[in-house]
């Protein structure tokens, strides 16, 4: 059931791209049709999977000769994942609701890029996972240079340039794994029976590892390789940037789990000798380079003028937490990792879905100073709760999703390296600050334009809230408070799995 | 000539040859003698078909003819079945689509000697993809090569068309020579021109301390074949021929002559790398001589100037293709960037023929593609005069299909999934590693895969300019349906064979 | 100890009330006032009813545990004692009469009304939390909507204000936040009621230092510092005085009135429990700064020319008694007489909560009164001899007024009375100490009478209107209470009496 998320969302770019021009409103219906199908399947799946470990969607084969299976299957975190999927999409295409130019065409990206995320989630082949992977970069690179603001084209290629290198750094690694592992034999499950029973020697994993994790990694955001991902952000349209944290940042650090740490479990190993007295395994590095990330992520959000960029870095900042949690190789901290995936995707969504929709298409400037002007929390109350909602989510208070998810990493790291964790709580605390001073500056500061400050034409007139706008709203916020006050409903279907995971997959 | 049936031997092996000649001539008969007066458009359609009927023949002689080969003497002449068979099918496949995309690109009135020329061109890869011994690989590939440079000039009226012309042939010259000089060394040390004896006498003469002027021969030989499929830095012809060819002929250029020359190139490392295999006495040897070597004689050195020559390729191939702003020497360099990946499979040649299938997968699959994007470039240039980046502003507007065209071709090129660039460049580098999975294989591919990551970014740049960027001409695009469904055709094979890599694979595995 | 549970979930329901009412609120526009009204009169019903279902052992009554995040040690658990039944009595007295007192909301009335619900809300379910996560999320929950309240109905220098306000107590959720952070890494149980036996074992400590190291002080002190703020404690308080001269009236009451019982009520029902051995480590310095606090808040008072300044400040006065009494209880002491002084100061400690709610809350809406009447002045010197105009009104002020000093007969004697009573055998020197307190806050309430009160009237207050029908209403049920609390306070006692002696059995020093 779930394989037809993927088949949908491809069915529906086609049908977008054979659309003839001009029909924007079927084209707006049609998209939202496919995605709430989408999302349907998504819902009915995670449903149906609940209390169910992995579960084998289709198995046949697809390269024999090279044994590469078009194998699709579900676990819990997968599940997860599509969900999240399922529910970026159809907030995406309710805030890219005003889009006029090449609508059809738009959507069309738009779906195949949902196409795409749906099927790296759901692929527990090796390389299938990879052609999903890699059919998730093209869609992005259009829509943000067709339709993107703020020096888009340099955007857009960076982006695509970032993720195809990172996704270059992931090819050699699998297939240098693919060539030692000699087990003709591309399933992730096979692979990994086959690694965890010592299969791939100690040293090949050790430097086929950091590779691969690293190729992730880049998508996933993490720094010093994170900078495609503010430019990316505020250059895209909204529903771009929404899928973008949302989403494919998900993916990077989904293939760092379901590759990196499933297949290469000695990766990870200590090394026999330390650098600077505190590094001693790639474990560290990476935790360093995660935590780094949450800290550097949040101060420069701190420090930003451009209202989209302070999102934009701190979702740097949030999927941080996420690399943090899978480096504590514990349960509760890998748990925390997916919970994470799936908050930020909210989230974050939600950030962007205000900040580039509902305030930036009505004011035509995202500058926090300008916006300070305008005092919109008055004329635009409804973005302001919103955002003092999701900005509550994105600090990291009790009831949303974002603590459950935060609090399980912290206490995962805390577990591992008690220091992972007081750096990281530098970070929450500076997210409180940052989200907070956007909030004050862009929704409720009193200040009044001075002389020199001319406001920009047109924006007295701000068009009120549409319906798409706020049903999006309605439906993230809503999805973010369910889970931050139930989490169990996601928590029961990702333990198993992970747990699993961490055992080797013999599920 | 104490050989009784050879005549009718080669008459059999040949049989495919032979269409193709019967068909060049029939062409010029017909054209000439008996449509003098009609239009050009009927000319060169009647040029074309009578072409592509040969083509046909030929496939099917190809299919009729036992696979046994040619021999003379004991000596294998021309090669038959395996991967020879795939090279030639694929020949004669990329010859029909070249000969279609003509009927739409009417840049000549001498339709029937285009066509002639092409079929001609055509048995001289024929044969040169067959071919097992020195002299018949000369001939074959200066048929091949002759044919070549005057396609190259077939456009009179332009200047560009004759000035590239002239610098391939000049350049051509030169290889040929290197190559001839070449051969002579490897038959004065052989004392054969079988390739087969050569490598076997090669081993004897390394092992004995004669390599030094071996090396030297393979040194010159590399030259001659590194011009024929533009590897650095014997590459410098491609980028003008590519520019100032007629389009179809850049496309013919660019596929055809590639296929034939990786087809020698497979047979020469197939030879190399076989050697234990037939000759008994020799292992014996190499277990005498203490832990017995992977690879003994030719093999090594061979292997190493291939590595040189696709590492310069790759990385040379992709940066320069960074700075061009005509798209025809973008894809000069891009195919100069694809041989570099080819090579690098030569260099690290399996045992079985797990990576001739791949080099084979990869060119034909190349070949495909890129015969595809000359159809796009040349439908672009007709309606805009230009083949610069900016004459492909807003594509999208003018001709959809035909941007979606572009779109699929540049981004299978680039080697993204689902499509069949990708599976190209994954079968490649997964037979290399399955060959030496050592640190300096491992460098190479690294390079390699890092090197096609560097090239999404010039291939998006003409995608950019044809989805991106505003049109400034937005007038409509008009193709000839023949072109326009030929490259559809093309686009879709390099989807389906994308997203069912196993079709091609077996078809391949097959013969 | 789930013998009172009824089958309705009394609790849940109460802390779920104000969050129906304030949706509802947010939708009725003008009649948002009357909806809050309704609202908060269900509630103070509710909260009476869960009053006289206490169990008589003073252990945990109306039980209701439900699995939340069992991996995260996360449950939902409510329950109350006579303490968390008292606060939830005090809450939702204070929401009633701030609510009374805000008629006078012009901008967006349904959002603020809404907010304050919300803000109820946030108080009933920090009241009767057992589980950590559950009792964060309300206490994180209240805090939101109070930030909002400052930040868009405060007086001119709000925005600052509001801000210190929001950084201080989020800077002290992060301490609280890292120490259960540590408890959990260490126990795996994030329960009071677990925690808190684990506790009375030594055990905590025990699987603190084995999971973490000897940090169990530093835990202590980080817990110490999220509640320390929320009350405040001397040095922690200067948010306060902004915040609450900032705040609308009707938001000051709440702040003060219940919100600062918030961080008395933690320390109680978290920080004694958890970490009473360390607690009793560092009694000194705690004691020095609970003595701090009540002199330090008595004599700035002294200086202020602001009615509201004035008042924020004798509340940090009057909660540095509570202070000053639960840190007294960490002095080691045996023996029935000490235990007899350890029971007199809790029950002056909650006595003094719920009295200086009532007290602090009212003389904040009077001041509101003044506002109204004098066109927003609040300086303690623009008045005089308004006892001629508005007799009534300066009566009924002036008893709110001694019942803050602590005049015997009226509510605020007991609770200090208690306290001192307990304190002295226990810590004589901090006692004496805080006598001084004492004396400098009645010269404060003194002086303000006088000031404001007594004297010639200036010409323009000639006409000061005394208190209408209807303000006398909504103040009677308030003033009767700081009576009958003053003149029979078994009535709250007899009901403390056994949750003081069952908590004392529970801690360990």
């Amino acid at each position: 059931m779930l394989a037809w998320t993927i088949y949908l969302s491809f069915a529906g770019a086609l049908l977008q791209a054979l659309l003839p021009k001009g029909r924007n409103d079927l084209a707006r219906w049609l998209a939202l049709a496919f995605a709430v199908a989408g999302l349907a399947l998504a819902v009915a799946g995670f449903v149906a999977g609940m209390g169910q470990g992995r579960v084998i969607i289709i198995d046949a084969p697809w390269v024999p000769t090279m044994g590469i299976h078009y194998l699709l299957a579900a676990d819990g975190i997968s599940r997860v994942l599509v969900l999240l999927t399922g529910l970026a999409a159809v907030a995406g295409v309710l805030f890219s609701w005003n889009i006029e130019l090449r609508t059809n065409e738009f959507f069309a990206f738009f779906l195949a890029l949902i196409g795409g995320v749906y099927g790296v989630f759901l692929s527990f082949d090796l390389f299938l996972l990879f052609v999903f992977y890699e059919i998730a970069i093209v869609p992005k690179y259009f829509l943000i240079a067709i339709w993107g603001s703020t020096r888009r084209e340099y955007a857009a290629m960076k982006l695509a340039l970032y993720s195809f290198a990172g996704s270059a750094m992931v090819l050699i690694g699998l297939l240098a794994a693919y060539a030692t592992s000699g087990s003709h034999s591309t399933s992730l499950i096979d692979l990994a029976a086959y690694a965890h029973s010592g299969g791939l020697p100690v040293s090949f994993q050790m430097w086929c590892f950091p590779l691969v994790f690293t190729g992730f990694a880049i998508l996933a955001g993490m720094w010093p390789f994170h900078t495609w991902a503010p430019t990316g952000h505020v250059a895209a349209p909204t529903a771009a940037s929404m899928l973008l944290a949302g989403v494919v940042m998900k993916l990077g650090a989904y293939g760092c789990l379901r590759v990196g740490i499933w297949l290469f479990p000695h990766g990870l190993d200590s090394w026999g000798f330390t650098l600077l007295g505190f590094i001693g395994s790639w474990r560290d590095v990476f935790a360093l380079l995660a935590v780094i990330g949450i800290v550097y992520g949040a101060l420069v959000a701190l420090a930003q003028t451009d209202f989209k960029f302070v999102i934009g870095y701190s979702s740097v900042s949030h999927m941080g937490f996420v690399l943090l949690g899978l480096m504590t190789l514990n349960q509760i901290g890998v748990t925390g990792a997916v919970m994470q995936m799936f908050s930020h995707g909210i989230i974050a969504g939600l950030l962007f879905a205000i900040v580039g929709r509902i305030v930036y298409e009505r004011t035509h400037t995202r500058q926090l100073d300008e916006l300070e002007t305008m005092h919109l929390a008055k004329r635009l109350p409804f973005a302001a709760w919103a955002f003092v909602v999701a900005g509550m989510a994105s600090m990291g208070l009790p009831g949303f999703s974002g603590f459950v998810a935060e609090l399980q990493v912290l206490v995962g790291a805390w577990t591992a390296k008690p220091w992972w964790t007081f750096a990281a709580g530098v970070g929450i605390v500076v997210g409180v600050a940052y989200t907070w001073r956007a909030l004050q500056k862009a929704f409720f500061s009193d200040r009044l334009p001075t002389a020199d400050e001319h406001p920009k034409t047109g924006w007295h007139n701000l068009g009120a809230i549409t319906w798409p706008e706020y049903a999006g709203v309605a439906l993230l916020t809503g999805v973010s408070l369910f889970v931050g006050l139930y989490p169990r409903i996601l928590l029961d279907t990702i333990e198993p799995a992970v747990k699993a995971l961490l055992a080797g997959g013999g599920q | 000539m104490n050989y009784p049936g050879f005549y009718p031997d080669l008459f059999r092996v040949t049989l495919p040859e032979t269409a193709l000649e019967v068909a060049a001539l029939l062409v010029l008969v017909i054209d000439l003698g008996f449509l003098r007066k009609a239009a050009l458009k009927v000319r060169v359609a009647v040029a074309a078909l009578i072409g592509i009927a040969g083509c046909g023949a030929a496939l099917w002689a190809l299919q009729c003819t036992a696979r046994s080969g040619l021999s003379f003497d004991g000596d294998v002449l021309l090669a038959q079945g395996g991967y020879t068979q795939v090279a030639q099918t694929g020949i004669l496949a990329l010859t029909i689509l070249t000969l279609l995309l003509f009927i739409g690109s009417a840049f000549t009135r001498h339709a029937g000697e285009y066509v002639s020329v092409v079929l001609m061109a055509a048995a001289g890869g024929l044969i040169v993809s067959s071919a097992q011994d020195l002299l018949v690989i000369f001939i074959g590939l200066e048929l091949l090569s002759l044919g070549l440079y005057i396609l190259t000039a077939f456009a009179k009226s332009s200047g560009k068309s004759a000035e590239a012309a002239m610098k391939y042939y000049l350049f051509g010259g030169m290889s040929a020579a290197f190559l001839l000089f070449g051969f002579s060394y490897l038959y004065g040390i052989s004392g054969s021109t079988n390739l087969n004896k050569i490598l076997l006498a090669s081993f004897y003469s390394s092992a004995s301390g004669g390599a030094p002027l071996l090396y030297v021969a393979l040194v010159l030989i590399a030259a001659g074949l590194g011009f024929k499929v533009a590897a650095v830095p014997f590459h410098l012809w491609a980028p003008d021929t590519y520019e100032g060819a007629p389009a179809p002929a850049a496309a013919f250029i660019a596929s055809v002559s590639k296929v034939a020359s990786f087809a020698l190139l497979i047979s020469i490392s197939t030879a190399a790398v076989h050697l234990f295999d037939g000759v008994h006495e020799l292992r014996f040897v190499a277990f005498t001589l203490g832990p017995p070597p992977k690879y003994l004689g030719l093999w090594i050195p061979w292997s190493l100037i291939l590595t040189v020559l696709s590492a310069a390729s790759m990385v040379v191939g992709n940066l320069a293709a960074l700075a061009q702003i005509s798209v025809r020497r973008l894809l000069a360099y891009s195919a100069i960037a694809h041989a570099g990946y080819i090579l690098l499979g030569l260099a690290f040649f399996s045992h079985s023929n797990a990576s001739a299938n791949a080099i084979l997968y990869y060119i034909l699959t190349y070949g495909l593609t890129t015969i595809g994007a000359f159809g796009v470039v040349d439908v672009v240039q007709r309606a805009t005069g230009s083949d610069r980046l900016d004459a492909f502003l807003g594509l999208h507007k003018r001709n959809p299909l035909l941007a979606a065209v572009l779109l699929v071709l540049f981004l299978s090129l680039a080697g993204i999934p689902p499509l069949v660039g990708f599976w190209a460049k994954f079968n490649l580098f997964a037979a290399v590693l399955g060959v030496s999975a050592g640190p300096v294989a491992f460098a190479l591919v690294a390079l390699a895969v890092a090197l096609s990551a560097v090239s999404l970014y010039y291939y998006l740049q003409v995608l950019k300019r044809a989805y991106v960027m505003p049109a400034v001409d937005e007038t409509p695009i008009k193709a000839h349906p023949v072109t326009m469904a030929v490259l559809l055709a093309i686009a879709a094979a390099v989807v389906v064979f994308g997203c069912f890599p196993a079709l091609l694979q077996n078809w391949i595995a097959g013969f | 100890m789930n013998e009172f549970s009824t089958g309705i979930p009394l609790l849940s329901l109460l802390t779920g009330l104000p969050l129906i009412g304030a949706a509802i609120a947010l939708w009725s526009g003008k009649h948002a006032r009357a909806v809050a009204l309704i609202t908060t009169m269900s509630s103070l019903m509710l909260a009476l009813l869960v009053w006289t279902r206490l169990p008589v052992s003073g252990g945990m009554g109306l039980v209701e545990q439900l699995a939340w995040a069992p991996s995260l040690g996360i449950e939902y658990h409510l329950g109350v004692d006579g303490l968390g039944a008292l606060m939830l009595v005090l809450s939702a007295i204070v929401t009633l009469m701030s609510v009374d007192a805000a008629h006078r909301v012009h901008h967006q009335p349904n959002l603020y009304f809404a907010l304050v619900l919300v803000l109820e809300s946030g108080l009933f379910g920090s009241f009767t939390a057992l589980n950590f996560f559950h009792w964060f999320l309300f206490w994180e929950l209240s805090l939101i909507p109070a930030f909002f309240l400052i930040k868009l109905w405060g007086g001119p220098r709000r925005g600052p204000a509001a801000t210190q306000f929001f950084v201080y107590t989020m800077a002290g959720s992060v301490a609280l936040l890292v120490a259960f952070l540590a408890i959990f890494v260490s126990t795996g149980s994030m329960d009071f009621g677990h925690l808190t036996l684990l506790a009375s074992t030594g055990e905590l400590e025990q699987m603190v230092t084995a999971h973490l190291g000897p940090v169990s002080l530093w835990l202590a002190i980080g817990v110490l510092a999220g509640f320390a703020v929320k009350v405040p404690m001397f040095p922690f308080h200067t948010w306060l005085p902004a915040a609450y001269a900032e705040a609308p009236s009707p938001v000051t009451m709440l702040l003060t009135g219940a919100m600062s019982k918030m961080g008395v009520y933690g320390l109680l029902r978290i920080a004694i429990p958890l970490f009473g051995p360390q607690i009793a480590q560092i009694r000194t310095p705690l004691l020095v700064l609970a003595v701090a606090t009540i002199v330090m808040g008595a004599w700035a008072a002294v200086a202020q020319k602001d009615l509201k300044r004035v008042f924020a400040y004798s509340s940090v006065n009057h909660l540095g008694y509570c202070l000053l009494g639960i840190f007294a209880l960490a002095v080691p002491s045996a023996g029935a007489a000490a235990q007899a002084s350890q029971a007199a100061a809790l029950n002056g400690v909650i006595l003094q909560m719920f009295n200086h709610g009532i007290t602090a809350a009212a003389l904040f809406w009077f001041v509101a009164m003044i506002q109204m009447r004098s066109g927003g002045g609040r300086g303690i010197d623009d008045f005089g001899g308004l006892r001629k105009p508005a007799p009534v009104f300066a009566g009924l002020m002036g008893i709110a007024l001694f019942s803050s000093l602590g005049l015997p007969g009226l509510n605020g004697f007991v609770g200090e009375f208690l306290i001192f009573r307990g304190v002295f055998p226990l810590a004589w020197v901090a006692a004496t100490v805080s006598i001084l307190g004492l004396l400098v806050t009645a010269a404060v309430i003194l002086t303000v009478i006088q000031k404001v009160f007594s004297g010639p009237v200036p010409e323009r207050w000639a006409a000061f209107p005394d208190l209408h029908h209807g303000e006398r209403l909504a103040l009677a049920p308030v003033i009767g209470l700081m009576l009958l609390l003053g003149l029979v306070p078994q009535v709250i006692v007899d009901s403390v009496n056994p949750t003081v002696l069952n908590l004392l059995a529970h801690w360990r020093f």
